[in-house]
């Protein structure tokens, strides 16, 4: 138990650390990376969890892809001039609003505890013993009970890499 | 867990999806192996496909029933929404052709998103589950969202797309937030299991349900531009081509309605009470916004576009009736609502000319002596969106405002017959134009007509004929189906 409340902070900082270091780094470069470190920290938190499959693909979609795909993006514009440009990030006011009006939500939901609340009650899968790990679990729903929003998904990533390519065309 | 993944069944309820998707994929495939010149091949394969998609979904409903695990439910009310959907895609078609060419832009992509965006179209249709209506909406919207940017150097299109997929964009999460507030306060996103949860023992929060219902109610409004938030359709009818304008006005608003009447009829119908002066509301705003907005414009397209922000208010009058013969009316209406805009949409794509020059209301001065065929029909299809008897327009109006009448809603449909008072004018103004005034420059510059467009004026003429001389036959099972949506 021990070890699980001190990998939990380790992670936590990890978030924390990263998520306030790619705001307020001015390199691009810097922030993406110290984001890759913030999403790392997400990945722990989900294996803490035991949500294996979500770690997985934490680590294997966006901190592979999508944040490499960012690094590539960034490496394209002009990273020495924009970083001696006026950047868009006074906004500590708003910030701060928007903080404290988070932090109030939590604080009454903790101060009222979760039994005050009406929400959906636990769902029956949770319940079944875990004899097949989270992996396995999902993949069986996944493609019995939800093997029809998963194909239709496919055509919605279908229609969008087409019509990219339909706007980014030379000439139609 | 039961080991069965699909049935034989379940995938013959999924027919016309499948044929408009490998059809739509198909095309691109395609495309680089067929000659430049034989491109027309692309309009005619699509014709097929949704010919065969209607032909799939009425297969369909010879097996009809629900479809993996209850997500899809295919009966009356779903077919016949697929269905119209379907002919919105074939007469959207038909126009494009001519269109294409003479913007010399004719590709297998513009053919395949439309395909793709009908076949999310039939699964909003069809659709039981939120998971499925949010996936239907999302490949329809952004099918159409490329669509309305199709011509990319004219600078209007590039407007209307990107209006169009901002506020689209938000339109989708204000419906995403209600999902996810009805799957959390219910624990499901079933609408019957939802429906179940609302009225059972320990229903959820109402303050949950109702912010839910308001926030799914502002994303589909959007869709189906009702006021207030109708301000993208004037500049998104505007700028895109016009096929596209006539297809946006009709398939995606048509399978939107169709998801707003299975949600909140079969859903939220034991908290009606609640989201009935919303639906009043908007449809009153609609009416009144669309009808005033619409005399003041120019540009034809322009008047269409806010004349079918006021058709939307009609239909949800209906809506707000809240019982069988109202949906019934709104099923009615939409058909006839479809193929009358559709046509008006076509006569204006065959007038624009190259580089849509012609879209004003002077540029149709002269049409019934230098083409009296195209001028008969738009005057079938105007006449039919003021509601004039003989017309599908006016039985759809009859019937709505008459189930307005039997729920009570007095104010409601005084109002509304006086704001279609008001609609007369701008439609008979373009009358005026055609018959009464010496031809003009776009007049004279007018081409014949070609087959397609031939076909894609005559056609739903006629369905728009038929609806008014025997409205029976598609009431009865608009209202056979309605009983279905509860």
């Amino acid at each position: 138990m021990l070890i699980d409340t001190v990998l939990f902070y380790m992670f936590a900082a990890l978030v924390l650390g990263g998520g306030v270091l790619t705001i307020t780094r001015r390199n691009a470069v810097h922030s993406a990376i110290s984001l890759i470190v913030s999403l790392l920290g997400v990945a722990g938190l989900y294996l803490l969890q035991q949500a294996e499959f979500l770690f997985a693909v934490q680590i294997v979609l966006y901190v592979g892809g999508i944040m490499v795909l960012f690094l590539f993006v960034i490496m394209l514009v002009n990273l020495d001039l924009a970083a001696k440009e006026r950047q868009f990030n006074k906004q500590w006011l708003v910030a701060l609003a928007a903080v404290a009006a988070v932090a109030a939500e939590i604080g009454y939901f903790i101060y009222r505890g979760k039994d005050a609340f009406h929400i959906a009650e636990p769902a029956t899968m949770a319940l079944a013993p875990p004899a097949l790990g989270n992996t396995e679990m999902l993949a069986d729903t996944l493609f019995s009970e939800y093997l029809l929003p998963f194909e239709i998904a496919s055509i919605l990533l279908l229609v969008a890499v087409v019509g990219a390519v339909v706007m980014a065309k030379k000439r139609i | 867990m039961p080991a069965s993944f699909t049935s034989a069944a379940d995938l013959i309820r999924l027919l016309p999806e499948i044929i408009l998707t490998v059809m739509g994929t198909f095309l691109m495939v395609l495309d680089p192996i067929l000659h430049k010149r034989s491109s027309r091949a692309f309009g005619h394969l699509s014709i097929l496909a949704l010919a065969g998609g209607i032909g799939g979904s009425v297969y369909a409903y010879a097996h009809a029933g629900p479809a993996f695990g209850g997500m899809l439910m295919v009966d009356g009310f779903a077919t016949f929404f697929r269905v119209l959907v379907m002919v919105v895609g074939i007469l959207t078609v038909l126009p494009s052709y001519r269109f294409l060419n003479r913007q010399d832009a004719e590709t297998s992509e513009y053919h395949a998103l439309l395909l793709f965006s009908i076949a999310g179209q039939c699964l909003m249709a069809a659709a039981n589950e939120l998971i499925i209506v949010f996936i239907g909406l999302e490949i329809s919207s952004i099918a159409s969202y490329v669509l309305a940017g199709y011509l990319r150097d004219d600078k209007r299109a590039n407007e209307a797309s990107l209006k169009y997929f901002l506020l689209g964009s938000f339109a989708t999460a204000f419906f995403l937030y209600g999902v996810a507030l009805i799957y959390g306060s219910t624990g499901s996103v079933n609408l019957i299991a939802v429906r179940a949860a609302i009225s059972g023992q320990n229903a959820p929060e109402p303050v949950f349900l109702g912010l839910a219902a308001a926030l799914m109610f502002v994303g589909l409004g959007f869709k189906v531009s009702a006021a207030p938030f109708q301000i993208w359709a004037p500049d998104v009818y505007q700028g895109a081509p016009t096929p596209v304008a006539a297809f946006l006005s009709a398939g995606p608003k048509a399978a939107a309605f169709a998801v707003f009447l299975r949600i909140f009829m079969t859903a939220f119908e034991p908290i009606g009470g609640g989201w009935e002066p919303l639906v009043w509301i908007s449809a009153l705003l609609s009416m009144t916004i669309g009808n005033f907005a619409a005399l003041l414009q120019s540009n034809v397209k322009r008047m269409l576009a806010y004349s079918s922000i006021a058709h939307a208010g009609y239909v949800l009058v209906a809506l707000t009736a809240r019982s069988e013969t109202g949906t019934a009316a709104a099923m009615f209406y939409l058909a006839a609502y479809a193929l009358m805009n559709i046509g008006a949409f076509a006569v204006v794509s065959h007038l624009s000319g190259r580089g849509e020059r012609y879209q004003n209301i002077d540029d149709l001065a002269g049409l019934g002596q230098k083409q009296p065929l195209t001028a008969a029909m738009l005057a079938i299809f105007l006449l039919s969106l003021i509601g004039v008897p003989l017309t599908g327009g006016f039985f759809g109006k009859f019937y709505i405002f008459k189930a307005a009448l039997d729920s009570h809603l007095y104010w409601l449909a005084v109002l509304g017959l006086l704001n279609s008072a008001v609609a007369a004018y701008y439609y008979l103004r373009i009358l005026v134009m055609m018959y009464m005034h010496e031809p003009g420059e776009a007049v004279e510059a007018v081409e014949p007509l070609s087959l397609g467009l031939r076909a894609a004026l005559i056609l739903p003429a006629m369905g728009t004929l038929f609806l008014g001389i025997f409205p029976a036959w598609v009431l009865d099972f608009a209202g056979k189906s309605a009983a279905l949506v509860k």
